[in-house]
């Protein structure tokens, strides 16, 4: 596409690129323990992680497996896994 | 109306029928008094802006890059030293795309610390994409800044213009100027209407960085605009002249060219003083002509060609320096005229404020006449000053 | 939860303090808000073209000119009638603010523009490859203060950027840090609140510049503000009106914690002893200063 008057680019674009291809390790929301403080969707850089109550999840289309949301957790309800076979 | 104005108030008064919304400068002998009268204005209620007194012209620069960048219409005025502190700014307003008028008020560059005028500042900005005019007279100094917004935010332009007017001889100077009504200029110079804005009803993101995939890309759009602007300065012309009855050339001012022989060039105030010396040459019954460059940026290189191409020999006289190298001016004409048997001389005057006189200008007249070679002479060096043996080298250049 | 108005599939580095802190400060300034970025790392994360994670208008000038370019978009504003109705930000780094912006920065505040400028502090320039900055405190390593036969990494002191805002007599003077997300919030909704003049100068832990594993971003903003090495507070019109409490913390705990104070504890000789005492006695004199920890009464 031509390079629009003065390169200007249009909002929230950023959305295209997947982050989550960057990840060595994945963070899994075990949902038992959760007392919905929601610190996990506080502290991630990605502001990738979602949800509502005492349940959430993190989008794993742009999650770096940065490891925050599973180091605050207060109830540890967050465990970092190694990602599976990346071809 | 026609009034006897310093140069400085007439650029302040037509400044003010442009109706900036945002003015901001830092105080440069000799730019000084231009800014300090649209100040009086704005403190009076005349002129309708946010004046905002910066701590330097890098400042002054970039406020009118975020005001601009805002929407509105904006001016800064600025010279020498200034103007080199801005340097970032320069280049940056100008790939923004950012339609900012400035005057700059020529003066020389230091060191040596000169106040006095040369061309040295705004031509060493000449590459940063800004148009560059350079006015003959106060009339026209004033003249420019009406057209400059109208040139610059046209849509198929939308680049900053700098208005160049020789300092202290134009700035300080007294007129007669004719300012026209704020209803003449509103009919000649519309609000402005931006491309791109920063506006939350609109987001949207200025100023991304681009990978070597693309930036050759973005840059030949950017030269592409620039090159393309001399219609828009043209039609800019010729609509004034058809409004207000001054017309003093778009791109280029020709003299008594239509049989000259021998042309000079030069550009601002210069031309008044060669042109006074083809009508002596003239009365002489020598084939002289004179050629000012009205707008340098874009460079008018095939209106240039054209009006050069019967002529045998060309005079550069120019208010600069590459130092190191000699001429710039020259230097443009001389590519503009390759591959043609035109003689082209490339003359270094009036650096500092050294004055010029007829006698000086007649004195490179006949040298280039006569076909000896000039490549980035100095013109007028002291001996004194320069001890014998440099002065005996450069007159054996002569 | 809405929309956040920095957008995720930025290329922040894992963990990143800055692009925490940032997203924070946009959300919680809301969508009527026009930002002036300088170059650095939260600019160039989050503007590759054809990509922008900003979900706002958003201009990037120059490294060194972001105050003045908000203060253009402030006048625009006023210009046309819109004072006080649209948030302006002025953000960037420790370079942008304290060192090669300080200029412009001091010129804005001193005319009393009406935007809130924000310093994402992670003590270098780190977007160049973490060379020193005015705000890289004492002793730290960075790849133009590195540790050496000669040298113990940084020589001088953090520049204090807030007391210069308060000789400025700017009405609003912060400072928060992205290990308290809550904190950041409450103070960027308190600045907009407020018509002039606002800095907020932002602790952004950075794994990479730093050298700690990017799990622990929180932990060591934490243990910064715990220590008394970066004390969070406020002032307002020139009186400090608060400042966090905490149970202070030896100052080892934070330093032994990353790569870039690892060269204090090579060798438990005498002379690193000193510099670790000369590090706790700034940590102690911010304690003291801004009031977050009062000792219990001696004697009795």
């Amino acid at each position: 596409m031509a390079i629009p008057h003065a390169g200007v680019v249009k909002p929230g674009t950023s959305r295209n690129t997947k982050t989550g291809s960057w990840r060595v390790q994945r963070p899994v929301f075990l949902h038992q323990e959760c007392i919905g403080c929601r610190q996990c969707e506080y502290i991630c850089p990605e502001g990738c992680v979602f949800g509502e109550g005492k349940h959430f999840e993190a989008d794993l289309d742009y999650c770096k497996g940065c490891g925050l949301c599973a180091a605050v957790c207060p109830k540890q309800d967050i465990e970092m896994k190694p990602e599976e076979n990346k071809a | 109306m026609k009034r006897v104005l310093e140069g400085s108030q007439g650029v302040s008064e037509m400044v003010t029928r442009c109706r900036p919304q945002v003015v901001s400068a830092y105080p440069i002998t000799p730019q000084t008094h231009i800014v300090e009268f649209l100040s009086q204005k704005v403190a009076n209620g005349e002129l309708q802006a946010q004046f905002v007194n910066v701590e330097s012209e890098f400042s002054a620069a970039s406020v009118v890059l975020g005001a601009s960048a805002t929407g509105v219409r904006t001016y800064t005025a600025t010279s020498s030293q200034g103007l080199l502190l801005m340097n970032e700014v320069v280049y940056n307003l100008a790939g923004l795309r950012l339609p900012v008028v400035m005057t700059v008020a020529n003066r020389a560059i230091s060191p040596p610390l000169s106040i006095w005028n040369d061309w040295q500042d705004s031509i060493s900005v000449r590459d940063a994409g800004w148009l560059q005019l350079y006015a003959e007279d106060n009339q026209e100094a004033a003249d420019m800044h009406l057209q400059a917004y109208r040139i610059g935010e046209d849509q198929r332009v939308a680049l900053p213009v700098m208005v160049c007017m020789d300092g202290f001889i134009l700035t300080h100077a007294f007129e007669p100027i004719d300012i026209p009504e704020q209803e003449q200029a509103d009919a000649y110079l519309p609000p402005y209407d931006p491309l791109v804005k920063l506006d939350p009803a609109a987001p949207l993101t200025m100023g991304a960085f681009m990978e070597p995939d693309k930036y050759l890309e973005a840059r030949y759009l950017f030269h592409q605009a620039l090159a393309g602007a001399a219609p828009v300065v043209e039609e800019a012309a010729r609509s004034f002249g058809d409004m207000f009855g001054r017309y003093s050339g778009g791109l280029l001012d020709l003299y008594r060219m239509d049989d000259a022989e021998v042309a000079m060039i030069t550009m601002g105030t210069l031309s008044s003083t060669v042109k006074g010396v083809v009508d002596e040459l003239r009365a002489q019954g020598q084939r002289a002509g004179a050629i000012r460059i009205r707008c340098y940026r874009p460079f008018p290189k095939s209106q240039l060609a054209s009006a050069l191409s019967r002529v045998a020999k060309v005079a550069v006289l120019e208010k600069a320096l590459s130092v190191g190298v000699g001429s710039i001016v020259a230097g443009e004409v001389h590519s503009t005229l390759y591959g043609t048997p035109i003689q082209v001389n490339g003359y270094i005057v009036g650096l500092g404020g050294r004055d010029i006189p007829p006698a000086t200008v007649r004195t490179l007249y006949e040298h280039t006449a006569q076909g000896r070679p000039a490549d980035g002479l100095f013109v007028d060096l002291k001996a004194e000053h320069i001890g014998d043996e440099n002065y005996q080298a450069w007159r054996a250049l002569w | 939860m809405a929309k956040s108005l920095l957008a995720p599939g930025h290329t922040a580095c894992l963990g990143c303090g800055e692009a925490l802190a940032a997203r924070l400060v946009i959300n919680a300034a809301g969508p009527n808000t026009i930002i002036a970025e300088a170059t650095g790392c939260l600019e160039i994360i989050s503007s590759r073209y054809p990509e922008s994670a900003w979900e706002v208008p958003w201009i990037h000038s120059l490294f060194d000119n972001t105050a003045a370019v908000a203060a253009g978009i402030e006048a625009a504003l006023q210009a046309t009638g819109r004072a006080g109705q649209v948030n302006v930000l002025s953000q960037g780094g420790d370079g942008a603010t304290a060192d090669i912006g300080f200029g412009p920065l001091s010129g804005a505040w001193e005319r009393g523009h009406d935007v809130l400028h924000i310093c994402y502090d992670n003590e270098a320039y780190m977007n160049t490859g973490v060379q020193r900055s005015g705000l890289t405190p004492f002793h730290a390593r960075t790849s133009t203060s590195p540790p050496g036969k000669l040298s113990l990494g940084n020589p001088t002191l953090k520049k204090d950027m807030p007391a210069i805002a308060l000789a400025h007599g700017v009405p609003y003077v912060a400072t928060s840090s992205a290990a308290f997300p809550r904190d950041i919030e409450r103070k960027v909704k308190k600045a907009l609140s407020i018509r002039g003049p606002k800095y907020l100068q932002i602790h952004v832990p950075c794994p990479l510049g730093w050298g700690f594993d990017p799990s622990q971003t929180v932990e060591m903003g934490k243990l910064a503000v715990q220590t008394g090495l970066y004390p969070i507070f406020e002032y307002e019109n020139g009186v400090l009106t608060g400042s966090m409490k905490v149970k202070p913390r030896p100052v080892e705990d934070y330093l032994k914690a990353q790569v870039r104070f690892r060269h204090l504890f090579a060798a438990k000789g005498e002379a690193l002893e000193e510099q670790i005492r000369a590090i706790q006695q700034i940590a102690d004199a911010n304690l003291v200063r801004y009031q977050m920890y009062t000792p219990p009464a001696e004697g009795g």
